[in-house]
């Protein structure tokens, strides 16, 4: 019992980066905009709050735990919004192709990040051995006072920090959004038909740019709860690995439902973790690493061959729009 | 008209498709967006280093072609190019293969494989000969299986491919496992000591470059000049077109991904039996995606894609030498490339389209009264 519930709660905590970045690529892919760049994006939410939390934890006198979740959350998504907002303008102003622009900004935006991670300390001049910060993250990890108390099942529930129940409430509010309200429908006609939707007196461009920018400032916070919440606030180069191509992955696991994308997020975190609670010999170790990749491919295949109506990608996905070209 | 009714106002500016724009002004507009990048990249550097912009650009040139490093950047153009080539026929075609980085592994596992367990075996001939096929063979695979699928039930390609990669780079794990018991990770030249390719001519690299010139060239004539490169820019252009006029496209689709596949193999064999002779997870090192924009910068001509592949190498070892110089971490050649990769991206939008600006708007109507 102790076993599995503590799996659970890694196989969550590993999810919830996955979670956020597959909820902000949803909102993405359903303006019709498929944004490669995420990866990159999810670099520059998690360095903006460390660069944030990291000047605040070194110039306040004490940390005050407001601040220090306020501050670095803001610098979050101030850094995600700006990358977002390249990728806006070069595809959807200038018309850029989609799938070049989001590699490059996935390119900058990993750049970014182990550059400033691994130099930030030598450019403002710091003294500090490394970029940790302990202080900071135990703002992130405040939990339920009676977390503590609840046995191995409760603990699984209601252990974590803020926003590991932030990724889920953003991902059902998403879910009702495009569902339940006009605005979302406004955007589901955009990704499918923009004409169409033009036609009918939507701003397409203004569509495009706020989803756009909104699912790049919810998948930044995978990020950033990944330095702050998972690895303790300390950072290390390439230490967020692949994680954002897995959250682009669980969109088509999760066929564009955000509601799907939390379970999907927490399956792929436990297939992530497995290889800790399987006992093969250390050689086969990346037979067994190897398997959320098998699992998203054999999803895309399996999804592909049953060419169900609604579980199709939004009709103008990857495609610019330009309303003089008929 | 009565005045509470608003009056449509014409918009400020409105854009149109070029018809045709000389080849001069495209330069010229290519030229303009790489200096514009230049100057930011150059501020960029400023802040963080503080040193003088042209200090810098000595110290970018020193870093690519400073005593004995302008092989090594001629090597690393050749590999990238090799790649580049490789993503081409099928970007042509519209397959958005990102999985070159692990059709490459692939191809640099095979060699590793075979130069591991045939090593001292047989003779080193033979040898070179098994690594060519299985190193062609295993990439042409790795890209096939994706392309079968896209073929047949239109799986998303671009999703397939990159988590192909992943599956590749465990596969190397798991080899760096089994031929190396003490845990490392990488497997080195004692052990891979078999079955290196010969230096022409006494110098190291020249047969890596020599071939990737080869490729270069087949391809020119192949996309531009056989009847298969023919069908690959109609199926690009139009799937239906192209049905419509009998070219059987699922076989375009294999066939092509194949082709990438084979030669993405060959960028892995010289990786490893050419240069490296060694293997690691991490030693495609991006380039399967540096590829892409490399491939797409030159739209899609492997002769432009000498000069996009030259401008990316340069940027990153000359940034290289910088980082190292201020101590800092070498990942800012992946932010110079990113900034000038989003100038020449934006770029493009003044080729293809004109911007009308209208001063001489129809005034409101409240403006005619007077």
């Amino acid at each position: 019992m102790e076993l599995i519930c503590g799996f659970i709660q890694r196989a969550i905590l590993q999810g919830t980066p996955l979670l956020y970045g597959a909820t902000g690529e949803i909102l993405t892919e359903k303006s019709g905009n498929l944004n490669l760049g995420i990866p990159g994006i999810m670099y520059i939410g998690a360095i903006s709050g460390v660069v944030g939390g990291f000047v605040y934890q070194t110039n306040a006198a004490t940390v005050v735990t407001l601040w220090a979740i306020l501050i670095p959350l803001i610098c979050c998504l101030a850094g995600s919004l700006l990358t977002s907002l390249i990728y806006c303008f070069l595809t959807i102003t200038l018309r850029a192709n989609q799938n070049v622009t989001g590699l490059a900004i996935t390119t900058f935006g990993v750049g970014v990040g182990n550059f400033f991670g691994g130099s930030l300390i030598k450019i403002i001049k710091s003294d500090v051995p490394y970029l940790s910060l302990t202080k900071i993250a135990k703002a992130y990890k405040i939990t339920l006072p009676f977390a503590e108390d609840m046995g191995p099942i409760g603990k699984a529930i209601f252990s974590y920090g803020f926003m590991v129940y932030l990724a889920i409430i953003i991902a059902v509010a998403v879910s009702v959004f495009l569902k339940r309200t006009r605005a979302g429908l406004h955007l589901r006609s955009v990704g499918e038909n923009p004409a169409t939707a033009d036609a009918a007196g939507i701003n397409v461009t203004r569509h495009k740019y706020f989803a756009t920018s909104i699912g790049g400032m919810i998948a930044g916070l995978g990020g950033l709860f990944y330095i702050m919440d998972y690895s303790n606030g300390i950072w290390s180069n390439n230490g967020f690995g692949d994680r954002g191509w897995l959250a682009i992955a669980i969109v088509i696991f999760a066929t564009w439902k955000p509601l799907v994308a939390i379970v999907g997020s927490y399956l792929f975190g436990a297939l992530y973790i497995l290889f800790n609670y399987i006992n093969v010999p250390i050689q086969f170790l990346p037979l067994i690493q190897m398997l959320p990749y098998i699992v998203t491919i054999v999803v895309l295949v399996a999804v592909s061959m049953r060419k169900k109506r609604e579980n199709q990608p939004p009709a103008s996905l990857g495609l610019s729009y330009f309303r003089e070209e008929r | 008209m009565s005045k509470t009714q608003k009056h449509p106002r014409e918009p400020l500016i409105h854009i149109t498709k070029r018809t045709n724009l000389s080849v001069k002004s495209g330069i010229i507009v290519r030229a303009v967006a790489v200096l514009a990048a230049l100057v930011v990249c150059a501020i960029v550097t400023k802040v963080l280093t503080g040193d003088n912009p042209f200090s810098i650009f000595a110290t970018v040139f020193h870093g690519a072609f400073g005593k004995g490093r302008a092989l090594v950047t001629v090597h690393d153009v050749a590999i990238l190019l090799c790649i580049s080539l490789a993503v081409t026929p099928a970007f042509k075609m519209r397959f958005w293969n990102i999985g070159a980085e692990g059709q490459v592994l692939m191809g640099c596992l095979a060699t590793a494989v075979c130069m591991f367990t045939l090593g001292g075996k047989i003779s080193d001939a033979l040898l070179v000969l098994i690594m060519v096929i299985c190193a062609v063979l295993t990439g042409v695979v790795w890209g096939v299986i994706p392309a079968l699928f896209k073929a047949y039930w239109n799986t998303n390609e671009t999703l397939f491919t990159l988590m192909m990669n992943y599956v590749a780079i465990q596969l190397i794990e798991f080899f760096l496992k089994v031929a190396d018991k003490s845990g490392s990770n990488v497997v080195g030249p004692d052990l891979l000591s078999h079955g290196w390719l010969p230096d022409l001519f006494g110098v190291k690299y020249i047969l890596n470059i020599a071939v990737v010139a080869l490729i270069t060239l087949a391809i020119y004539i192949y996309l531009r000049y056989s009847k298969h490169g023919y069908e690959i820019s109609v199926v690009g252009e139009s799937e239906n077109t192209a049905r419509y006029i009998g070219v059987n496209v699922k076989k375009v689709i294999i066939r092509t991904m194949a082709l990438s596949g084979a030669i993405c193999g060959i960028a892995g064999l010289l990786l490893v039996g050419g240069s490296s002779h060694s293997i690691d997870a991490n030693l495609a090192d991006g380039r399967g995606f540096t590829a892409i924009m490399v491939s797409w910068l030159a739209k899609f001509n492997p002769l432009y894609m000498i000069l996009t592949s030259f401008m990316l190498v340069f940027l990153a070892r000359g940034a290289d030498e910088v980082t190292s110089k201020f101590g800092l971490n070498s990942d800012f050649a992946d932010i110079l490339t990113g900034i000038i990769l989003f100038f020449i991206i934006g770029c493009e939008f003044f080729i293809q389209y004109q911007i009308h600006f209208n001063f001489h708007r129809e005034k409101s109507p409240k403006e005619k009264e007077r």
